[in-house]
């Protein structure tokens, strides 16, 4: 009995103890850009107002009604105190160009977005893992140069390019080969239940197929490289004098103390997978965070602008907690 | 133990791989399968859809609110307006309103609204509609967002009766048939509470009265309108209108050689490129139409508020007409609108565009600011800014004249412009610095710039695009905002203004208003280099014939009325619906097939190949 009560005390103390850092750390992050996506979106030039109604003909009477709606003419610091105070309770704000409260068009946008990049982040990471390991397994070899490659250059190929690639070959069609995936948008319009979701399936092909050969690369190389140092290990070679097969050997010994980089390239692209990725969403004119980041920073429409920089610093700095919080989960040494 | 366990498991595997690949071929079939679907399903559509590619997200669904072009065109075929403009000329012509008088003290207006017009919902339309609209602008701030410069100069709106509008102004106004709000029901907005948030697009189908009725909504995805079979001036031929959100125009022109849109809006015009690709492609026609903007130089006149405070940083040497007049004579307008615009363009001279015939002015032979670099040097010359030994032009206190000129960063058009503006001034001695920025707003409106690349869309009423050149449009101080363009403030172009304005003779006024161009053009603040085309395509196997405006030669996206969507009819053999050929998923299919199938094999090829090794 007494032992085991010690042993919880050495484990359980410094773990909770390590996790309570990190979560406080966490808190100090979220205020931290909370007031810097304040005054951070600030310095960007341009009077909303003048932009908004630029190439309209408006009364200086209406311009000055709209700085009041949008408390533009309070002094700087009344509007901080007024979106820190609202922002606490949920309020993200009123959009300028749409007229709508912030949370309403970025709650519209992010589950389009979650589908995109989420279905492909859980493909590219399978994908990149697998690969990886298995290039790194083999390395030197035909498949793994060709792996390595394959990898590389698509990682280096632009996601629009490619995307605009595929949409000509497998949208459009070549020569005789008609097309058969939709050129963009999430839905045909007009469908609902399981046609629906078959029909946003069909539109989902072709840009979760450039997010995927674009970033699979990059966890393939994290994955292999991991490996590869762990590849001349005395305890590989224990594992294997056991009379291991080789197979397990790697899945059972060699992939899970390889993965505390691969872990952190996951979570940190679990964070991104909020943000969207903007030049994806925008040639396959999917409707989600990114595009409406790139149109909040237009105008500048600052409450909508402040709200998705809040949202997705919010997203990373979860992740990387969680990343934190697994790490001594996976690697004892950590957290101590 | 453990190893032999393990081992054992590893026996007892070689059936799983086949197992698992059958069940990953099997379930990638029916995924692959599925995903067809929705194309055969769309065949089966028997409604004739037109569909429109935009590049503009939607802003609102309210009239009181919408101000984007796509917004704006979309409330147009919702709800009618008082009078349409002509798809010949864009003269008024009839809408809700059947006939309008003003009085003869020209503070009245009169308009009898038709009797023939109902809501979407059964519900008769009344000059009480009209009314209300009206007197909701004009007194609640946030329903003036969008339109409230309509109403700024009324004073009273009345309807005595149900087919009777009445207007009263504070002083005469020869727009009053160029209204553009639209006239919403009453007894639905009503209810409406916060008209600064309330954006129309919650509840289907939006009552209206116009050609088609909101049936949909998606934002960044879509809009869906159903053509309004009981609308007063006949159903529209498409059942069915769908405006489709490209961001990526590369994307929407795709989208249009495959089917899935029958036409790529003209806002943002094809680009030249484009245009090409698209020339001679079966099935779809290039529609080069004369635009309705103009592209311009602008001088900064020296910014000044209506106080009489001067600011900003101009160069002073632009106060001097002459100077201005050099700049301008050497510019060759044919070479741009071959080089940049590459013949999708027509060379400007007046304010406003020749598809304005109406209003259309052009300077005389003796008048006109034509190519000449020879006398733009004289003109230097003369204004005593003459060439020193390194060839630069130099004033009275040794400075040399280099210009500084706002460009927008994401206008390709300013940029290659520019260049050519470096070129030519260069050889008059004259540098030139672009600053092409992302927001040219600020530095314009704080008039700290020389030069601008300036341009505007011109309405059928050409009292907005005229307005903004007056001293009444200046900033009333230097911290104020205001409407003007360029702080020009000329006494002479404002009086001819005020005339245009009073004036209700429409060829009368019409005179006035090429008094005013030509006023403008003689101050020489702003040179018209061109009017870019709007360049746009269609599937001539969905849609058979449109309206463009002007009928003639002009453009179908973002006319001054609903004339091109509500006279659309549909191709015979057009499957508008917009799915790609039943052949299209038959490969599909098989492709997909042929792939799983053989990624199938492949897996279970390499299992069995190494499994002797993993052993």
């Amino acid at each position: 009995m007494e032992p085991a009560r010690e042993l919880r005390t050495h484990a359980g103390t410094p773990y909770l103890r390590y996790a309570a850092g990190k979560a406080g750390g966490a808190a100090v992050s979220l205020l931290a850009v909370l007031v810097t996506s304040f005054f951070l979106f600030r310095l960007i030039p341009g009077d909303p107002v003048k932009f908004m109604t630029g190439g309209r003909p408006v009364s200086a009477a209406q311009l000055a009604a709209y700085r009041r709606e949008f408390g533009l003419d309070l002094p700087l610091w009344q509007q901080f105190t007024d979106y820190c105070g609202k922002a606490l309770t949920g309020d993200l704000g009123t959009s300028y160009q749409f007229r709508a409260p912030v949370i309403d068009r970025i709650t519209e946008a992010l589950p389009n977005t979650l589908l995109l990049t989420g279905t492909a982040f859980v493909l590219y990471t399978v994908l990149g893992i697998v690969l990886g390991t298995r290039s790194a397994w083999r390395h030197g070899r035909l498949g793994d140069r060709l792996n390595t490659g394959v990898a590389l250059t698509l990682y280096s190929i632009p996601s629009f390019w490619l995307g605009l690639l595929l949409i000509i070959v497998f949208a459009v069609g070549v020569g005789p080969v008609p097309g058969v995936f939709p050129t963009g948008g999430m839905e045909s319009g007009g469908k609902e239940g399981f046609a629906y979701a078959v029909d946003v399936a069909h539109h989902l092909v072709l840009p979760v197929i450039t997010l995927v050969a674009v970033e699979y690369g990059q966890t393939l190389l994290v994955t292999r490289s991991a490996l590869l140092d762990e590849m001349g290990s005395d305890y590989l070679t224990t594992a294997r004098a056991k009379g291991l097969r080789d197979d397990l050997v790697r899945r059972r010994h060699a992939v899970p103390n390889a993965l505390l980089p691969t872990v952190t390239l996951v979570f940190v692209n679990l964070g991104r997978t909020v943000a969207g990725v903007i030049l994806v969403e925008t040639v396959f004119s999917w409707p989600g965070l990114g595009g409406l980041f790139y149109q909040a920073l237009s105008v500048p429409d600052l409450p909508l602008v402040q709200g998705l920089f809040f949202v997705f610093a919010s997203a990373v700095i979860l992740m990387n907690t969680l990343a934190d919080l697994i790490y001594p989960l996976l690697d004892p040494r950590v957290g101590r | 133990m453990s190893t032999q366990d393990q081992h054992g498991r590893g026996r007892s595997r070689p059936d799983r791989p086949r197992h698992r690949s059958a069940r990953l071929v099997a379930a990638a079939l029916t995924v692959s399968a599925a995903l067809a679907l929705p194309q055969q399903a769309e065949a089966k559509e028997s409604d004739a859809v037109l569909t429109v590619a935009v590049a503009q997200s939607v802003d609102s669904l309210s009239p009181f609110l919408a101000t984007r072009l796509v917004s704006t065109s979309i409330n147009r075929l919702m709800y009618e307006y008082l009078t349409d403009y002509d798809a010949g000329d864009a003269h008024p012509v009839p809408g809700l309103a059947t006939r309008w008088k003003p009085s003869a003290d020209k503070l009245t207006w009169t308009y009898t609204i038709r009797s023939d017009a109902t809501w979407s919902d059964g519900r008769k339309v009344t000059a009480e509609d009209a009314a209300w609209t009206f007197n909701k602008m004009m007194t609640d701030d946030k329903a003036a967002t969008a339109n409230g410069s309509f109403v700024a100069n009324f004073r009273k709106v009345t309807a005595p009766d149900a087919t009777t509008l009445v207007i009263e102004l504070k002083k005469p106004q020869a727009t009053m048939t160029a209204l553009d709000v639209p006239i919403v029901p009453e007894h639905v907005w009503e209810k409406v509470g916060d008209f600064g948030t309330f954006n129309n697009d919650k509840s289907f189908p939006v009552v209206g009265d116009g050609p088609f009725v909101l049936t949909g909504y998606k934002p960044d995805s879509y809009v869906r309108l159903k053509a309004n079979k009981n609308f007063w001036r006949g159903a529209p031929k498409f059942d069915e209108l769908v405006f489709r959100y490209y961001k990526d125009q590369d994307a929407a022109v795709a989208a249009l050689r495959k089917g899935e849109v029958s036409i790529v809006a003209g806002s943002p015009s094809l680009t030249p490129a484009q245009a090409a690709s698209l020339q001679g492609v079966k099935d779809i026609k290039v529609n080069d139409a004369p635009g309705r903007r103009f592209y311009a130089i602008a001088t900064n006149p020296g910014a000044r508020a209506r106080n009489g405070q001067k600011f900003g940083d101009g160069d002073p040497s632009l106060l001097d007409e002459r100077v201005r007049h050099a700049l301008f004579m050497a510019v060759d307008r044919r070479t741009l609108v071959d080089k940049v615009f590459q013949g999708h363009a027509v060379e400007g001279q007046g304010y406003i565009p020749p598809r304005f015939s109406t209003y259309f002015w052009k300077p005389s032979a003796t008048q006109e600011l034509a190519y000449d670099p020879a006398k733009a040097a004289r003109l230097l010359d003369q204004a005593g800014y003459r060439e020193n030994a390194d060839g630069k032009r130099v004033g009275k206190d040794g400075k040399p004249l280099t210009y500084r000129m706002l460009c927008h960063a994401t206008d390709p058009n300013d940029k290659a412009v520019g260049q050519y503006l470096k070129e030519w001034w260069g050889k008059l001695g004259i540098g030139l610095t672009l600053d092409c920025l992302d927001n040219v707003t600020d530095p314009w409106l704080a008039g700290r710039y020389d030069l601008a690349f300036d341009g505007w869309s011109v309405n059928p009423d050409p009292d907005f695009v005229l307005s903004i050149h007056t001293c009444a449009a200046l900033p009333a101080t230097p911290k104020d905002t205001a409407a003007t363009d360029n702080f020009i403030c000329d006494r002479t172009y404002d009086d001819l203004y005020a005339r245009q304005l009073a004036e209700y003779d429409p060829v009368e006024r019409a005179a006035l208003v090429k008094q005013a161009e030509s006023r403008l053009y003689d101050l020489g603040y702003m040179n018209v280099m061109a009017y870019p085309n709007a360049v746009e395509a269609y599937r001539t196997d969905q849609i058979a014939s449109i309206t463009t405006m002007p009928r003639k030669a002009g453009n179908i996206y973002g006319q001054d009325g609903y004339w091109s969507w509500w006279s659309a009819v549909p191709a015979d053999s057009g499957d508008s619906s917009g799915g790609s050929s039943s052949t299209g998923v038959v490969v599909g299919i098989v492709a997909g097939v042929v792939v799983l199938v053989g990624a199938g094999v492949v897996l279970g090829l390499r299992r069995r190949a190494t499994a002797e090794d993993r052993e």
